[in-house]
């Protein structure tokens, strides 16, 4: 279906190649997950497959490219829109028209499918991917996994041979990526569609992987093969994966299914221990002031009530995992603490008074947020630039922000433009420039997005090392790997309202939707992470 | 297909409702009679809040209507500042002259105030507010992006273009909003130059960046496919599209303008009309799109169209046959008549207020766009992609 004959790309003015002799085949009917840290080139490869690279992106590619036998060198992405359905990152920047049916109609149009055709197919699409009830609604009221539903859906009107995903899950709340891969899932078993996706949540998509191509990068020749191989050596991998791996399961399992069926002599052998504590959530005492609190709060878009009647209190040094729905209300709470949204009614502190009583130039040192798009908070010209700025506009000391950078992430090139930056490195320099003047409430929302596993990792320990430095922490978070291995505490909201408030370990572990695969596997006892495993098992020989 | 037992939502075609409007606004065009005048306002005004829907757009009405209430208020103290002096009349009252030179003779400021002059800057107000009531009115009705949908195939990638345009305004402007936030969080102040400069950098940043994600998108999904067509056919389209375009000026202004072109001018339109659709229909061929479930023309189209060309035809009959009232004048000041038979054919210019098929009647379809998209909070951000915007609105995930 695809091939790559030796393909070699390198975008204008870079210095080395981001593909280099790249040979691929894919045959028809199979799902393949492309896997890799971020900024090996998964994308372009993705975009080479129809012609996006280069008739789009500008550079040089040498070799061929050939879909359902047609050569992206003679045919632009535009006539080969009839092969390859391609669904870009952000779904709602890809939308052309207005509403859900005409959105599914727009790719048939531009091919010239005769109207009663369009109509049959309109209908089809709507009833494999679950989308009656939203056919005449707006695009933009749609939410995360609906728009991503109907993204999916407006390239399969065209019937394609083959889909092209980039990270189809990655802004989605676990329940919503459920639903978009077993739809595709459902495409690919039914319609016999060939599915090439780019994923970072390895443990969201590997289960439904029929081949995985693992990019290394650093022009390394790309690795393919069934999951189970790749898995074995694989430097991204899912925590069930890392989990067979120390245990020394064989065959590797991919889904929580198979491991749980191979999990029994491990779960007697951990039974006796139990997994390592953390500190129980503090309450405020006389001499322990909480770092921030809101009571009774309540905000209302116009008529639409986003929170409603939430208590909560922060202590100083705790993390806190915010989790629940796309739009159950976690950035709305992260914006009411952070000063930015009036509360419609009840009352915000942070550190005893209220945030929107600061001047902008105090609010620093009291609240930070760190944004979903890092990339709002950077407008210089360079990291070195912004460090200077930030020193400037926080009254800091010259060269604190970079130290901190420096702490954050080592070795970041000073003269690079933010833009330029990979998403790991841009979010370290927002989280430096947020953490720098020293705040008492630190706000991230959603940090891990398109983040892969080692820049996650260093996330963690940044984040557990400001936490003991007394930061009181609240990230708000659809990882559920992540809130397992950072959280003290986590409170699940639901529209609007707290619907549970406690230690981490029980709130996920008892959760369907938010339990980590570890704790799924591990069920009913409480471990979280391969780390509390690997360390109650000592350097013990598998089992 | 079990969705056609649930009614789909009709909407009446959008070149109806735009036909109907103009040619109430052609009406308004030809008489200064204040009566003839409002009445063509006020049936506008009913027709819309009969049939409007909820969508974004139908709120322009309100807008329109402010902007003609400015008008005539502008207008009349344009008149009662500059206005010319010298003309009998009752004089209301009487501002401070200003002196001015020689060579500015043709200007007057202040002077005597008499009511002929005001009642005329009145009328001349009143008609200008109601034309631009009436456009209101279409702009209200008619939603932009189905009238887009309806371009001629040669046109259709102009079509894009404003779709997208629309589109993008609200987003920049909630983006503005987003990054203001941002910088404020960095304690950085948002006003001033300099803070202007570091919001603008962001925001041209994130639009050229969704700019360039659509024209990925819009590329890969196969749009400005072609089809090679000879160079003859080519000069016809462009030839016959320009040709008719300005016959098209032509007829119109013969219409408009009534005593000259000895009424020559509806068949100079309709000439101009058959040889821009030869042009349009000539240079589609050029793209192989097709249409997914055009609008469809039928009787209500018929009807509430019919019903705006039916009352220009009876103003140009009217005219036609000298009847007294419809061009007033208020020196001598007298009360102006109202002629029976324009009023008859305003009057029909209701029909459609009956006749269009209502948007909000239709169970089983929830109304697109409006609040949910038009998101109050406005400062709910996109990409910091919280709220409320999705589930909270009450559509089963």
């Amino acid at each position: 279906m695809i091939t790559f004959d030796h393909v070699t790309f390198t975008y204008t003015d870079a210095e080395r190649p981001t593909l280099q002799h790249v040979d691929l085949h894919i045959p028809e009917g199979e799902l393949c997950v492309v896997v890799g840290e971020t900024g090996t080139g998964k994308s372009t490869l993705l975009r080479a497959i129809n012609g996006l690279v280069p008739h789009f992106s500008g550079g040089t590619l040498a070799g061929t490219v050939t879909v359902d036998g047609r050569t992206t060198k003679e045919n632009r992405p535009r006539d080969l829109a009839d092969v390859v359905g391609f669904v870009g990152q952000n779904p709602l920047a890809s939308f052309v028209t207005e509403t859900v049916e005409d959105e599914l109609a727009y790719t048939m149009e531009n091919l010239g499918v005769p109207p009663d055709a369009m109509r049959r197919r309109v209908e089809d699409a709507v009833d494999l991917l679950g989308l009656q009830d939203l056919r005449n609604r707006s695009l933009r009221a749609l939410s995360g996994g609906q728009q991503q539903r109907v993204a999916i859906g407006a390239v399969l009107t065209a019937s394609p041979r083959l889909l092209v995903l980039d990270e189809p899950t990655s802004a989605l709340d676990p329940a919503a990526a459920e639903e978009v891969l077993s739809a595709l899932a459902r495409l690919v078993h039914d319609l016999g569609l060939t599915v090439v996706m780019a994923e970072h949540r390895l443990e969201r998509v590997v289960p439904f992987a029929d081949r995985i191509i693992l990019v290394p990068g650093g022009g390394a020749s790309l690795v393919t093969g069934a999951p189970e191989a790749i898995m074995q050596t694989s430097s991204v991998a899912p925590p069930l994966v890392e989990l067979g791996r120390l245990v020394g399961w064989d065959p590797l399992p991919l889904s929580v299914r198979d491991a749980r069926r191979m999990s029994a002599p491990l779960r007697e052998r951990l039974a006796p221990m139990t997994p390592p504590q953390r500190p129980a959530p503090l309450t405020p005492t006389a001499d322990r002031a909480p770092a921030a609190s809101v009571q009774n709060l309540m905000v209302s878009y116009g008529p639409v009530v986003a929170l409603d009647g939430v208590d909560l209190t922060i202590m100083p040094g705790e993390v806190l995992a915010l989790m629940g729905r796309n739009g159950s209300g976690k950035s709305t709470l992260l914006n009411t603490l952070s000063g930015v949204r009036r509360p419609t009614r009840g009352a915000v502190m942070v550190e005893g008074r209220n945030p929107q009583s600061f001047r902008a130039a105090d609010l620093v040192r009291h609240v930070g947020l760190v944004p979903q798009d890092p990339g709002l908070l950077l407008y210089g010209e360079s990291v070195g630039a912004e460090c200077d700025t930030a020193d400037k506009t926080s009254a800091l000391p010259v060269g604190t922000t970079w130290r901190t950078l420096d702490r954050v992430l080592p070795g970041m090139p000073t003269d690079r433009h933010p833009r330029d930056l990979s998403e790991g490195q841009r979010l370290a320099l927002a989280l430096a420039i947020v953490v720098a003047p020293s705040p008492a409430l630190l706000l991230l929302d959603e940090p891990t997005r398109g983040l892969d596993y080692p820049s996650k990792d260093r996330l963690v320990h940044v984040l557990r090392a400001l936490a003991q430095d007394g930061h009181a922490i609240v990230l708000a978070t659809h990882d559920v790997e992540l809130a397992a291995r950072v959280a003290d505490r986590a409170v699940v909201l639901a529209d609007g309202q707290v619907i549970t408030d406690g230690p981490a370990r029980q709130v996920v572990c008892h959760s369907p939707i938010f339990a980590p695969q570890v704790a799924k596997v591990l069920a009913p006892e409480e471990w979280l992470t391969v780390d509390e495993v690997r360390q109650a098992l000592g350097e013990v020989v598998p089992v | 297909m079990t969705r056609s037992a649930v009614p789909r939502r009709r909407s009446l075609h959008p070149v109806a409702w735009w036909v109907w409007a103009a040619g109430l606004a052609i009406c308004a065009m030809r008489t200064n009679n204040p009566f003839l005048l409002a009445l063509i306002g006020v049936v506008a005004c009913v027709v819309v809040s009969a049939r409007r829907s909820s969508a974004p757009w139908s709120r322009s009405i309100t807008f329109f209507l402010r902007v003609g209430v400015l008008v005539i208020v502008i207008r009349i103290a344009i008149e009662i500042l500059f206005g010319q002096r010298g003309v009998p009349g009752h004089v209301l009252f009487t501002l401070p002259e200003v002196p001015l030179p020689s060579w500015a003779a043709a200007v007057s400021i202040g002077g005597p105030v008499t009511l002929e002059s005001i009642l005329d800057a009145f009328v001349l107000g009143l008609q200008l507010a109601v034309i631009l009531l009436c456009f209101g009115a279409a702009n209200s009705l008619a939603s932009p992006y189905r009238l887009l949908r309806s371009l001629p195939a040669v046109l259709y990638e102009t079509g894009v273009a404003v779709t997208v345009a629309l589109s993008f305004a609200p987003e920049l402007v909630q983006s503005i909003g987003i990054v203001r936030q941002a910088r404020r969080q960095r304690g950085i102040a948002t006003t001033g130059l300099r803070g202007m400069r570091g919001v603008a950098v962001p925001v041209l940043e994130s639009a050229l960046d969704r700019s360039l994600q659509l024209a990925t998108s819009m590329d890969a999904r196969g749009y400005g496919r072609r089809v090679s067509v000879g160079s003859t056919s080519r000069r016809l389209a462009s030839s016959a599209t320009i040709g008719g375009l300005l016959l098209m000026a032509v007829g119109i202004y013969g219409v408009i303008d009534g005593g000259s072109l000895l009424g020559l001018g509806l068949p100079i339109i309709a000439v101009a009309a058959v040889l821009c659709g030869l042009g349009l229909a000539v240079g589609g061929r050029r793209t192989a799109r097709s249409r997914y479930r055009p609008d469809p023309w039928r009787q209500p189209e018929w009807m509430v169209a019919g019903s705006g060309l039916v009352a220009l035809v009876t103003m140009s009959v009217a005219h036609a046959l000298d009847v007294p009232g419809l061009i007033v004048s208020f020196s001598p000041l007298a009360f102006p008549t109202v002629p029976l038979l324009p009023v008859v054919g305003i009057l029909l210019a209701l029909v459609p207020a009956i006749a269009a098929p209502n948007p909000n009647l239709v169970a089983g379809s929830a109304p697109d766009g409006g609040t949910e998209a038009g998101e109050p909070g406005a400062v709910t951000p996109r990409r910091y992609r919280d709220p409320v915007d999705a589930d909270l609105t009450g559509v089963p995930t």
